[in-house]
């Protein structure tokens, strides 16, 4: 990923910065411009989600591609966050500890680098909630 | 509106073509479809060409201009060449896109061609560039790879519905019996349960033989009004149903995980267009471009209750010589699956089965064959029914 395309949305990553629809209520991360329901009606504000949620899917991730390729085998999972919206992202933890409904909670990590001395992205994975 | 018929398909033998070329494979295609239509290239009046990559498989973009060009329509008749692109529906949508132009009456002989050459490149560009099929930003950032999206869905499918791992390996067993009967398959050889439960973990539950292969391959097909059909083939195929739906680009943001909603809604738009009923279907050719993807095809298009296609493949139903043969082909598990051709692919065995000349993988007295085409996770589906013309 370029160094622009990745600025542009570094602070909702690194902050869990996503969309609230104030029409309807809806709350939206990856966040979104327009609200899917209401469109033009819709009133989109920031919303700073509060990071905890379960796991609703997962799959353990043997074969990667190069970047990534080094981390295997690592768990990536589908999270649904408490205000009810969803979100893929990585989970921290011993592959045999995943499983459907996991409580989870959002943590500040290095996400893959560009080489040895490109661009590190930084951004959100989960760890168990103990 | 007109009535669309097929009058013509062609196909390359798929898998690792290392001596051909994007090219070559296209023409190959396009050239045997016009033999099996009767048509002379002069009758061409426009193209459709269906390609995901080939920006990132062979660094080539401006596809349409490229292959009209190399049959030699682009410098003495000048048709319209179109490139389509719908990840692994590209090649669905190209065939949409010509029926459209032919139904509308913008042009009367229309060719449809869908190719990808992915052996070029090695497999971790390969990977990379499938994922760019689904979100980039908010899927792919976090190493997703397309094997572990559908190994979600299959482990949320499993999780809600007891599907067994032994039945979702019966999906890729049927479909290489079906395969080592197709003479374009990549993989020509029947597999046990065991083979898909012993190969190596891809990303869990999916195993190396539950995914489809990378693959080289070029399809064509030939469409014309159904009323001057008869002017080049003693058997045309009828296009009862066109039909495409879009959902979001990301798994997450889906109603239901396992729920391809852009499958519900192409497949009740086909029905309703061709105003025919689910039992009215002798045979599918469906995405299954991993074998838990072909359980939820048949589910979401309305074949059998949700949860339950795994019992259905169990017993033998979607079996060739079951209740309604699924993948008849080998689908893309066993036929290969070169991403922007398989959607032309589809239709190609759809027509070969109608028409009573799918020898060895034949479907009994078939009349009316439905294809499925996805790309992504479900964000793009193109559905196509059509019906034999005596």
């Amino acid at each position: 990923m370029s160094v622009p395309r990745f600025w542009r949305k570094q602070p909702q990553r690194y902050n869990l910065i996503g969309s609230k629809c104030e029409t309807c209520g809806t709350y939206y991360y990856p966040p979104r411009t327009v609200c899917p329901q209401c469109r033009r009606d819709g009133k989109m504000v920031e919303h700073k989600f509060k990071g905890t949620g379960k796991v609703v899917t997962f799959s353990i991730i043997r074969t990667a591609s190069a970047p990534y390729d080094y981390e295997t085998p690592y768990p990536i999972a589908i999270i649904e966050l408490e205000e009810g919206t969803r979100m893929t992202a990585p989970v921290v933890c011993d592959i045999e500890d995943m499983e459907i409904g996991m409580p989870v909670r959002a943590t500040f990590r290095k996400i893959v680098a560009d080489g040895d001395s490109g661009m590190i992205v930084y951004g959100t994975k989960f760890v168990p909630l103990k | 509106m007109r009535e669309v018929a097929v009058i013509g398909v062609g196909l390359t033998t798929f898998g690792e073509k290392w001596d051909s070329s994007f090219r070559q494979m296209c023409v190959e295609a396009g050239i045997k479809s016009l033999e099996d239509a009767n048509v002379d290239g002069n009758q061409i009046d426009e193209m459709f060409v269906g390609n995901m990559s080939g920006g990132r498989f062979i660094l080539q973009e401006h596809i349409s201009a490229l292959i009209a060009d190399a049959v030699g329509l682009a410098s003495t008749r000048h048709i319209p060449a179109t490139r389509t692109e719908a990840a692994c529906a590209s090649g669905g949508l190209a065939f949409r896109q010509a029926y459209t132009s032919v139904a509308s009456g913008m042009s009367d002989i229309v060719i449809a061609a869908g190719v990808e050459k992915m052996t070029d490149v090695d497999g971790g560009v390969t990977t990379d560039a499938l994922a760019g099929a689904a979100d980039r930003e908010w899927e792919g950032i976090y190493g997703v790879t397309f094997p572990s999206l559908y190994a979600m869905i299959a482990r949320d499918y499993m999780n809600r519905y007891g599907l067994t791992r032994e039945q979702l390996a019966q999906v890729a067993v049927k479909n290489h019996y079906n395969g080592a009967r197709n003479p374009i398959a990549q993989f020509r050889k029947e597999i046990t349960i065991d083979t898909v439960l012993n190969s190596t973990l891809v990303a869990d539950p999916i195993r190396l033989m539950d995914c489809s292969p990378v693959t080289d391959g070029a399809a064509a097909v030939i469409l014309c009004p159904l009323e001057r059909a008869k002017e080049f083939t003693d058997s045309p195929v009828k296009v009862l149903a066109s039909t495409q739906a879009t959902d979001t680009i990301a798994l997450h943001d889906r109603r239901d995980i396992s729920t391809l909603d852009a499958t519900v809604a192409a497949g009740n738009r086909a029905f309703e267009m061709a105003k025919l009923e689910r039992k009215d279907i002798d045979l599918v050719e469906v995405h299954d471009c991993f074998t838990i993807a072909e359980l939820c095809a048949i589910e979401d298009l309305g074949f059998c209750e949700k949860g339950k296609a795994g019992i259905m493949t169990e017993e033998g139903e979607t079996a060739l010589g079951g209740r309604l043969p699924i993948n008849p082909s080998g689908g893309l598990k066993a036929c290969g699956h070169p991403v922007g051709a398989t959607g032309i692919k589809q239709v190609c065995e759809v027509v070969e089965q109608l028409r009573g000349e799918a020898t060895g993988r034949q479907v009994e007295g078939a009349e009316i064959g439905m294809t499925h085409n996805v790309g992504g996770t479900g964000a793009t589906v193109v559905t196509n029914i059509f019906r034999r013309v005596n």
